[in-house]
């Protein structure tokens, strides 16, 4: 057998589309390396922004970076349970750190809510009020602004602006000026997060509306229905397990966005981890850490079996 | 048409029982959800006690505070001495400048010899420092300072004293203010009142009319004008707040040469004109006020809006380039090893439920307020989410093409290049850019508990509750950049993936 490799020759037409497809992978190459040199240009660019107008530089403080973790070891473990339970400490002496028992609200004469629980369950029914008035809104807006349902742009036009704007309004704003008008408490935070929701669930239903089967509805247009009718009974059954998983969604992410809104004012657990962080309180802000993890935890799996249970096995993702 | 008799119907009935008898749950499902609805919100209300709170809440400020997003007040305060002389003063934060003669004051002057007591209060005027650019109330100076410096003395002087002031409010709203009589009007309503400086008594004549309030007889009457301001009268100070629509200085504060030019007169200036300051040209003298102007303070809000944006950018991408690896080694049908799988998925899950505030909070105690803060909290909470999407979608993925590529004889990183990559790659980008124009969003918000960002500024300006215009500057220029993102962000990702999705 002959062991030597013919040279394949192209043919003419063939060499031709062998140096186009040269060409284009050359420039192809060219193209990726220049994106690649402007997004390394862009990033190292940007880093540098970030640790100039920081107030720690990064190497100047990355050597203590675990000494500030090693300040959140609590004097025992039990000081955890305690701060998480409002029992009182062996180590109390008097100052913020280790007065536990202060915080506890007496339901009956011998039964006491724990301060952090009580405050998970403000910020806890400020995600769920909050989600409930979104959907409620965002359900009404959201018919208004498919295209299918309201075939009017003058109408729908308005009402999706009006939603993106609700959605990118920034909600600290939100929550700083209802706080200047309701002083402290949880009504601020419970506003911003509404206003956000609105618009974002509108947002996510409408979309969900645009892509539903349009059949029950032509039926219902031809029985002579109404406008509301159509909607009520030809769109409303379709949709509504997918708002209801959207809905579920969003209430994962409001119980964090609850959080953050809480720490900037708004009450809630959000602000005491703050205040214990910034003061140094270890028991207590493992504490609260340990409390929102399992709040998080448990929320997502309540939310993502019940979402398991409307939708099936459709996936669902933060989006 | 076809009428069904008894028999039929009941045939029909009967092969669709479920229709026609429904559970008491489908049938009364919706009645029971509105219930519960309702009762959750009867509990919430109570829960955070939103009657009393809204009930006292403080309403007519809120009506001052969302009137200050878009507009300015200048306030005149008119003292009117025993011998009924009268001085106009403005405070020294007043948007006005150096040199306060608005066309809307008419103030007649005359000469006059009198006597005055000067009071021993006063210490001696002291230049102030420069006003710095990082705190947000930088003062801006007006004409104060050189008052009063003596001891208590009587002292008989000529001067120019004001006899008659006239205030425009608006259209058909005017206040005239003589030494012992003020005169409102107001439309057709016209209201004098007679100031006794002896007995401190303000007195109406007549009915008031429901804009002019007055809490006791003889007390302090306050004349509302709507949105153009309100009075407020006493036997001898008219207080006066007059509201502009607009941002005031919002160029060239009242201390920069450019103060009150016109833009015709600046461009002259820049153009053509003589050197205000020997040291620089007129353009980067104007560019340097603008900068620097202490009561918007651009170049310092321009700053921490960067500051945002980039730690979007930068802790979505980082995510990005740490979730991907990652996700990999998570999705059971390309790393056939379940201890790793598990193992990797619990970090997501943990580094996601731990909170971003929770992240946030830490690294600013870390590494100190600022930019570097935020990056680190968005990065490390969205490795968590990116890496589960990621490692939801490999896990999804058609095999056949990891068959294709294995079967001619490739090694198991170049299966995974050619593979697997080209399959999730829209996808993994798509959701990178979504997390990333919303990270843009939540940067605000985390900003605001100290990591960086525009977020800590707004906070401050909101905290004061008078720098509500700079507070509005700013959201301006967020929603401007969120949508931009927005935009940007949809474009991409419908090229990446498709129009359809």
């Amino acid at each position: 057998m002959p062991t030597s490799v013919i040279k394949p020759t192209l043919s003419e037409s063939g060499a031709l589309v062998e140096r186009h497809w040269q060409q284009l992978a050359s420039q192809r190459r060219f193209y990726t390396f220049v994106s690649g040199a402007l997004l390394l240009l862009v990033v190292s660019g940007s880093l540098w922004f970030a640790n100039e107008t920081n107030a720690g530089k990064f190497f100047d403080r990355l050597p203590y970076f675990f000494d500030f973790v090693g300040q959140l070891i609590p004097r025992d473990g039990m000081e955890v349970w305690r701060a998480l339970f409002d029992l009182p400490s062996p180590y109390d002496d008097g100052s913020l750190k280790y007065n536990y028992p202060e915080g506890r609200l007496y339901l009956t004469e011998n039964f006491y809510l724990p301060e952090y629980v009580h405050q998970m369950l403000v910020t806890l029914n400020i995600a769920i009020a909050a989600t409930g008035i979104g959907l409620i809104f965002g359900f009404m807006l959201s018919f208004l602004a498919a295209k299918n349902m309201t075939p009017n742009p003058w109408v729908r036009g308005p009402v999706r602006r009006l939603m993106e704007l609700l959605r990118a309004f920034p909600e600290v704003v939100i929550a700083g000026f209802f706080l200047a008008i309701f002083s402290l408490g949880p009504i601020p935070a419970l506003i911003a997060v509404s206003i956000h929701t609105i618009g974002a669930l509108g947002k996510m239903f409408f979309e969900v509306i645009e892509n539903a089967d349009m059949k029950p509805d032509e039926g219902l247009k031809a029985v002579g229905a109404n406008w509301l009718e159509r909607s009520w009974f030809g769109m409303v059954p379709q949709v509504m397990p997918n708002f209801m998983s959207y809905f579920l969604l969003r209430l994962e992410i409001n119980v964090r966005a609850s959080t953050i809104i809480g720490a900037v004012g708004g009450g809630g657990i959000g602000e005491l981890l703050r205040l214990s962080i910034g003061q140094g309180h270890e028991a207590k802000t493992l504490a609260i850490v340990l409390l929102l993890l399992l709040t998080i935890i448990a929320v997502d799996q309540f939310s993502a079996w019940l979402r398991r249970r409307l939708v099936g096995d459709q996936a669902f993702q933060a989006i | 048409m076809t009428i069904l008799n008894a028999a039929e119907m009941d045939a029909l009935a009967a092969r669709h029982l479920d229709l026609l008898h429904r559970s008491t749950w489908q049938r009364f499902r919706i009645p029971i959800i509105a219930t519960a609805v309702l009762l959750y919100f009867m509990f919430a209300w109570w829960f955070f006690a939103v009657g009393k709170v809204v009930g006292g809440a403080n309403w007519s400020l809120a009506g001052n505070y969302l009137a200050d997003w878009v507009s300015y007040e200048i306030r005149p305060d008119i003292e009117i001495a025993t011998d009924g002389s009268m001085q106009i003063a403005y405070p020294r934060f007043d948007p006005i400048g150096p040199n306060p003669n608005p066309a809307w004051l008419d103030a007649k002057r005359e000469t006059v010899t009198r006597t005055i007591e000067i009071p021993a209060t006063s210490s001696p005027s002291v230049p102030r420092p420069p006003s710095s650019s990082f705190s947000f109330m930088a003062p801006a100076p007006t004409q104060q300072d050189a008052t009063a410096e003596s001891a208590p003395t009587s002292e008989t002087r000529t001067e120019e004293v004001v006899t008659e002031a006239v205030v425009e409010m608006g259209p058909s709203r005017i206040i005239d203010i003589q030494p012992d009589r003020v005169t409102l009007s107001r439309g057709s309503e016209t209201v004098t009142l007679t100031l006794d400086r002896n007995a401190d008594q303000v007195l109406a004549e007549g009915e008031l009319p429901e804009w002019v309030a007055q809490r006791s007889v003889g007390g302090r009457i306050t004349a509302y004008f709507g949105f153009s301001g309100w009075a407020d009268i006493s036997a001898d100070r008219v207080r006066i707040r007059k509201r502009f629509l607009g941002w005031e200085n919002f160029f060239f504060d009242t201390n920069s040469a450019f103060f009150g030019k016109g833009f015709g007169e600046v461009a002259s200036l820049i153009v053509g004109g003589e050197r205000i300051d020997p040291t620089q040209s007129n353009l980067s003298l104007a560019w340097n006020d603008i900068l620097y102007n202490p009561s918007w303070q651009h170049l310092d809000v321009w700053t921490k809006l960067l500051q945002t944006i980039v730690m979007a950018f930068i802790g979505t991408l980082f995510a990005m380039i740490v979730a991907f690896p990652l996700s990999f080694i998570a999705a059971r049908n390309i790393f056939r090893n379940r201890p790793a799988n598990q193992l990797t998925k619990r970090l997501f899950d943990f580094l996601r439920s731990v909170d971003m505030l929770i992240w946030a909070l830490f690294f600013t105690r870390a590494f100190g307020p600022g930019p570097l803060a935020g990056i680190s909290a968005i990065f490390f909470t969205d490795t968590g989410t990116l890496g589960k999407l990621y490692a939801e979608a490999l896990e999804n993925i058609d095999d056949k093409q990891r068959e294709g590529v294995r079967s001619v004889g490739a090694p198991p990183v170049t299966v995974q290049r050619y593979g697997v990559v080209p399959q999730v790659m829209p996808v993994f980008a798509s959701q990178a850019l979504y997390f990333w124009e919303s990270n843009t969003r939540s940067a605000t918000i985390i900003g605001a508990v100290g990591a960086g960002g525009i977020g800590l500024k707004l906070w401050e300006a909101m905290r004061t509750n008078s720098d509500w215009e700079n507070v509005a500057y700013m959201v301006l220029l967020i929603l401007l950049v969120v949508f931009l993102f927005d935009g940007i962000s949809n474009a991409l990702r419908s090229r990446l993936i498709g129009r359809d999705r």
